[in-house]
């Protein structure tokens, strides 16, 4: 198919650009394959603006007479309004933004197409690497394996090729843990506490069915994370009433005749479409444009997207709290095990370990418990907010995760080394982006796509110096410990640098992180003065004492 | 009292015994226990509530509100000397001579001159002269010395220079209280002003012929301008309803050019109840999100904070964009109307951003015009209808302008926590009373201590890290279109949850940048000696070339920076699920963490609220505060929900 094809008018002139907190500029208006691209022609101040149609979530037109008004409502959550003369120039662009933004083939997408402007450092795509995670685990623990059993994907669909597990249970016993868990997710190692050595597995449900099934197997895999005469515990992260209605369709939860070394918690993590209609609800309230303070408070109420973060959190500390505090293992299954499972474990991951905090640590985190892990960035992030389609597969799992560790970043704000602009820099590809790292469902569709031989990494980007710089947090100072977040609401805000973004004036905020910033680099340069100093003093006055010796 | 428990508001598991103390100023609880005899100090003029609770079990529960927010749960275990306790405290709390308050006994070791030097640092004489006042359209009247025209009125006040005498006389017999129309503000920049007065007493149909020139002289003064607001800040239903009782508005047909306004601020009792509700939400244990969000709608509080800075707004840019003189007033003249006129000074004048220019603009809005601090935050005992948190509204709104201006303000929110604190406190004379009148007759000035000497010598507590003079946040006025966005508005946890540290951000981003730029001050010294040493070296040595190389001690200014991370912290209760489960060691939870309070919480009765707390994790190397005020700015205590109570178990 020719992207021309779809493309009836590739340009408008006398184009006027509307945006919230901005003087409306005009302009022309250009259509690409890929993009959508607006410049002004004012000398003075040229601007060009860039938005690629995968981002565009959904559009509106309307007329008065002959002039026709496009509103571009974004997957980032921008709202922009282009006035088009002409009835006809106007309705040939709104049906190809339509169509460009909705193309069904990911082949199309253009990631395919992107040629990346920058030289390739260091290629993203191997940069995390489930092997490197495990060597750095054989260093302090032997007491588990890579296992290659879903290799060619055989196995699991929805898991990588190799997985990390216990090392007593061996590959045959994995096949057979497969059967009895949803979606042959067999519960793998998501994180090695090292501190005490205690495992957080993550897994599906199990298919114990109304007449309580039970595999041998599965027992045996998870009681060889437990401690002698120890006991661990297991997040479900749905409430009981839910996962006993699971029976009936097959799946079921771990019962305590089987499992008498674990205790079941089970929590009110939401899924789905519930998740998608709070996230469409707080977008509605947060641009709801009334100076009416009551109505704000009940729309961010009645959104409950507050909710979903703070039980989010709450279960994750739970987890953490097993952990550290409890020095249990832990199995974190929901019922698919890619969705509220892969928030809870990695949740819990960033307040447990340090490392996780750092940039390349959170970078291999998202790799390895959501990407490898298998959540379905595709399905989940085809639409936005402002999306009419009601697919029940489309979910701000990921988004709920990000303002997650953005609530941690915001009580613990010296303990990360990244900043807020890098979360919101995920978002923004997750939903659209140049590069093909979040595309496909799982690995087994990517490596199919061959993303890795036709797509840039996100990582190969990010990871270049000059980009990095954008995202350091200029007050991190490593921390070792574990950061417990407080949970109450009076801890917990909106996010503002996500859902209000376009909607206020950012200049004040910026110019104080941009004095933050000063600060820091005025003092790291004065010290590095005075070391040079020292240093310089230290010599000629050892030159002078051999002198005078 | 020996043997009492001193209740943890948010989880009672971590009660601790202690011995209560009662003295003539204080409460004072002590912790059990050998090495960290923790110590809670309470005023008795921060006390606001004390309720005893049934006899249960274990003892007799009393409840001690306060005015800073605090509620202390005590436990006592003697019905009849909880009793005993109670009935003091209620009598303590409540004096009824200004001759019991704090103020008259406290004595920070400061010598007569100290303490004179003290009282100088706010002059509002000097204050006016920097506004440009007097000049050729506003001089000072004495029409009030020896407070013979308005006894609630200071006895300076600055009037237009054609208000003579007689019309400021009779332009006060027509308005409530005699708080007839004075300067509030001048901008010098376009000659527009803010004016503030009492209602007029207009009723129906009520004419004052002195009252209309008084408002034309304002008008007057400033020459550029044709007309003059009249902003009347109340709600137009309550000012149609003053009417009745004689008093009322501006009727604009009588009054020559004027644009009157009303900006609907509810009244201190619609105020007090919307406080009292957030409170309770405040107070809720393991509310939900739900619980939370809904009770803070339905408390209103936001709503009313949003009304007086969007009338700050309104006259802010009156003055500022249109040169438009303004006056002021609501009923009395004394609360909203004090609200307003700050607010928009706030907003128009970079000065009063600083510290000083806070505490000067405090002293001439608030306490030189005759705000009743004394009935408003019931310092003496009186009437419970009069006490409405008018001030605290507007410390609040200097907050979120914070919040929405992060660099335009010279100081922190500390420096607001605490001038909240001693507004209650009585530790200092500055709020006695309710007017200068009566601060007079008490010889104030004589026989208590100013807090403003007290905040001003400790000022580098309340730096706020990202000020800086020349940055363009702090020029002009700030622009205040943009704060009339309803999401802007954020509930205050650092004032209202105050003393629940465990809520708060573990890591605090202000100390942090302070202690930088304190080490940044201290290097750029070193730099400058070290050069100095240098360039002299090299003279001597001139022509010299041995030069050794070695390595040189530079552990002392690492230090600064490893010792940073003082944010051990315990976790919540994210579950009661984990208390049952039996394989639990005891070794693991409650007494780890209740036996890990390093610091003394000694209150200082200077510095009430710089109290620090902190569990750490055992086995964690020292971690000690690098904040360099050493105070409570790190707070790590475990926020532990009620494991008891707590809802986060779903199902």
């Amino acid at each position: 198919m020719e992207f021309a094809e779809l493309i009836k008018t590739p340009r408008a002139d006398n184009v006027a650009l509307h945006r919230p907190f901005h003087p409306a500029v005009e302009g022309t208006l250009c259509l690409t394959g890929h993009h959508l691209i607006f410049s002004s022609r004012r000398q003075d101040n040229a601007e060009e603006l860039w938005l690629l149609h995968s981002n565009i979530d959904s559009i509106e037109k309307r007329f008065v007479g002959s002039l026709g008004t496009i509103i571009i409502k974004c997957k980032d959550l921008r709202i922009i309004q282009l006035d088009i003369p002409g009835m006809e120039e106007c309705l040939n662009i709104a049906s190809s933004i339509e169509a460009l933004s909705t193309l069904d083939s990911v082949t199309l997408m253009y990631p395919f197409f992107y040629r990346p402007m920058f030289e390739v450092l260091e290629d993203g795509w191997s940069s995390f690497l489930l092997e490197q995670e495990f060597e750095l685990l054989s260093s302090v623990t032997n007491e588990w394996r890579l296992s290659c059993v879903n290799k060619e994907f055989s196995v699991c669909p929805s898991y990588p090729p190799v997985v990390i597990v216990p090392k007593c249970i061996d590959d045959e016993a994995l096949r057979k843990v497969a059967l009895f868990r949803h979606g042959s997710r067999f519960p793998v190692l998501s994180y090695y506490h090292k501190k005490n050595g205690m495992a957080m597995l993550r897994s599906s449900q199990p298919l114990t069915g109304t007449n309580g099934r039970r595999c041998k197997e599965d027992e045996k895999l998870i009681n060889a994370t437990l401690r002698s005469g120890r006991r661990g515990f297991v997040i479900d992260t749905r409430p009981l009433n839910v996962a006993q209605q699971a029976r009936a369709k097959g799946g079921g939860f771990e019962q305590e005749v089987h499992y008498p070394q674990w205790r079941r918690i089970h929590k009110c993590i939401e899924r789905f479409n519930i998740l998608q209609e709070s996230f469409i609800k707080l977008v509605e309230a947060c641009n709801d444009q009334s100076h009416n303070m009551d109505r704000w408070l009940s729309k961010l109420e009645a959104s409950n997207w507050l909710t979903h973060i703070k039980e989010l959190l709450t279960a994750a500390c739970l987890a953490a709290q097993c952990i550290d505090r409890e020095g249990a293992s832990v199995l974190v299954h929901g019922s698919e095990g890619t969705d509220s499972t892969l928030q809870v474990t990695s949740l819990a991951q960033i307040i447990l370990d340090p490392r996780c905090r750092t940039i390349r640590g959170f970078e291999a985190l998202v790799v390895r418990e959501w990407l490898l892990a298998g959540h379905p960035f595709q399905q989940r992030c085809a639409q936005s907010a402002y999306s009419n389609s009601k697919q029940k597969w489309e979910a701000p799992v990921f988004l709920l995760f990000l303002e997650c560790v953005w609530q941690i970043h915001r009580q613990f704000p010296c303990s990360f080394e990244f900043n807020e602009q890098f979360l919101i820099l995920l978002f923004e590809h997750a939903y659209a982006s140049q590069f093909g790292t979040f595309l496909g469902n799982n690995e087994n569709e990517r490596a199919k796509l061959k993303l890795p031989q036709k797509t840039m990494s996100l990582w190969s980007w990010v990871n270049r110096p000059e980009e990095l710089s954008r995202f350091q947090n200029p007050l991190y100072e490593a921390n070792s410990l574990v950061i417990w977040p407080s949970v109450a609401p009076q801890s917990l805000q909106l996010w503002e640098g996500v859902f209000l973004r376009w909607n206020r004036p950012s200049k004040f905020l910026e110019e104080a992180e941009e004095e933050r910033i000063n600060i820091i680099k005025y003092n790291k340069e004065l010290q590095a003065k005075v070391n040079a100093l020292r240093r310089q003093l230290a010599e000629l006055e050892t030159g002078e004492e051999t002198r005078e010796e | 009292v020996e043997n009492v428990r001193l209740l943890d508001r948010l989880s009672s598991r971590r009660a601790v015994v202690g011995t209560l103390y009662l003295t003539a100023t204080h409460v004072i609880f002590v912790e059990n226990g050998s090495e960290t005899r923790k110590e809670t100090w309470v005023l008795h003029s921060q006390i606001s509530s004390i309720e005893k609770q049934a006899t249960t079990a274990t003892g007799c529960p009393l409840l001690i509100r306060c005015k800073n927010f605090q509620v202390i749960q005590l436990v006592i275990p003697q019905e009849r000397d909880c009793h005993d306790i109670y009935i003091s405290l209620i009598r303590l709390a409540r004096p009824v001579k200004y001759e019991e308050l704090y103020c008259f006994s406290f004595n920070p070791k400061l010598d007569k001159e100290e303490r004179e030097q003290g009282w100088k640092l706010v002059d509002l004489n000097e204050e006016y002269n920097r506004m440009g006042v007097p000049n050729n359209y506003w001089q000072i009247s004495d029409v009030n010395r020896d407070y013979g025209v308005c006894d609630s009125y200071p006895t300076e006040v600055y009037v237009p220079k054609s208000a003579t005498a007689h019309i400021i006389v009779g332009s006060s017999k027509f308005r409530s209280r005699r708080r007839f129309p004075a300067l509030s503000y001048y901008c010098k920049g376009n000659n527009a002003s803010i004016c503030r007065s009492s209602q007029p007493l207009s009723g129906f149909s009520a004419r004052c012929l002195e009252d209309e020139q008084m408002l034309q002289a304002i008008r007057k003064a400033n020459p550029g301008s044709d007309f003059i607001y009249v902003v009347d800040t109340r709600p137009k239903l309550n000012a149609m309803a003053n009417r009745a009782a004689g008093k009322g508005y501006e009727n604009e047909d009588n009054y020559s050019n004027i644009k009157f306004q009303f900006i609907g601020i509810e009244n201190i009792h619609v105020m007090r109840n919307s406080l009292q509700k957030m409170l309770e939400v405040c107070e809720l244990k393991s509310p939900s999100m739900s619980d939370f969000l809904w009770g803070l709608e339905n408390s209103g509080w936001l709503k009313h904070i949003k009304a007086i800075i969007d009338a700050g707004i309104f006259i802010a840019k009156a003055v500022a964009e249109e040169g438009v003189s303004v006056l002021v007033h609501c009923s009395d003249g004394w609360d909203r109307t004090a609200q307003v006129c700050s607010v928009a000074s706030l907003l128009l004048d970079p000065y009063y951003r600083t510290m000083k220019g806070f505490m000067v603009l405090i002293e001439k809005d608030w306490v030189s015009f005759g705000h009743k601090f004394n009935h408003r935050y019931g310092n003496l005992d009186g009437d419970p209808k009069e006490i409405s948190p008018v001030i605290d509204q507007f410390i609040e709104c200097v907050w979120q302008l914070m919040e929405q201006f992060p660099c335009a303000f010279e100081f922190n929110e500390r420096f607001l926590i605490h001038i909240q604190h001693h507004i209650y406190s009585c530790q200092f004379g500055n709020f006695l009373c309710n007017s200068q009148k009566e601060r007079r007759e008490l010889q104030i000035k004589e026989r208590t201590y100013s807090l403003w000497a007290h905040l001003w010598k400790n000022r580098a507590d309340y730096l706020n890290p990202l000020y800086r003079s020349d940055h363009s946040q702090t020029q002009g006025t700030l622009h205040p279109q943009i704060a009339s966005c309803n999401f802007l508005y954020k509930f205050w946890s650092g004032m209202y949850n105050r003393f629940e540290k465990g809520l708060h951000p573990r890591q605090s981003v202000t100390d942090y940048l302070m202690a930088v730029k304190e080490e940044t001050q201290q290097l750029e010294e070193e730099l400058e000696v070290l050069q100095e040493r240098l360039a002299n070296l090299q003279k001597s040595q001139s022509g010299d070339n041995k030069v050794k190389s070695k390595q040189q001690d530079q552990s002392k200014q690492t230090g600064l920076y490893t010792s940073n991370n003082s944010l051990a912290n315990t976790p919540q209760e994210y579950s009661n699920d984990l208390k049952s489960f039996p394989s639990r060691s005891p070794s693991q939870g409650d007494e780890e963490d209740s036996a890990l309070i390093l610091t003394q919480d000694n209150l200082k009765s200077s510095d009430p609220d710089l109290s620090a707390n902190s569990d750490q994790e055992s086995g964690v190397e020292d971690l000690s505060c690098r904040s360099p005020s050493g105070g409570g700015c790190l707070p790590s205590e475990d926020s532990g929900k009620d494991s008891d109570e707590a809802v986060f178990l779903a199902g």
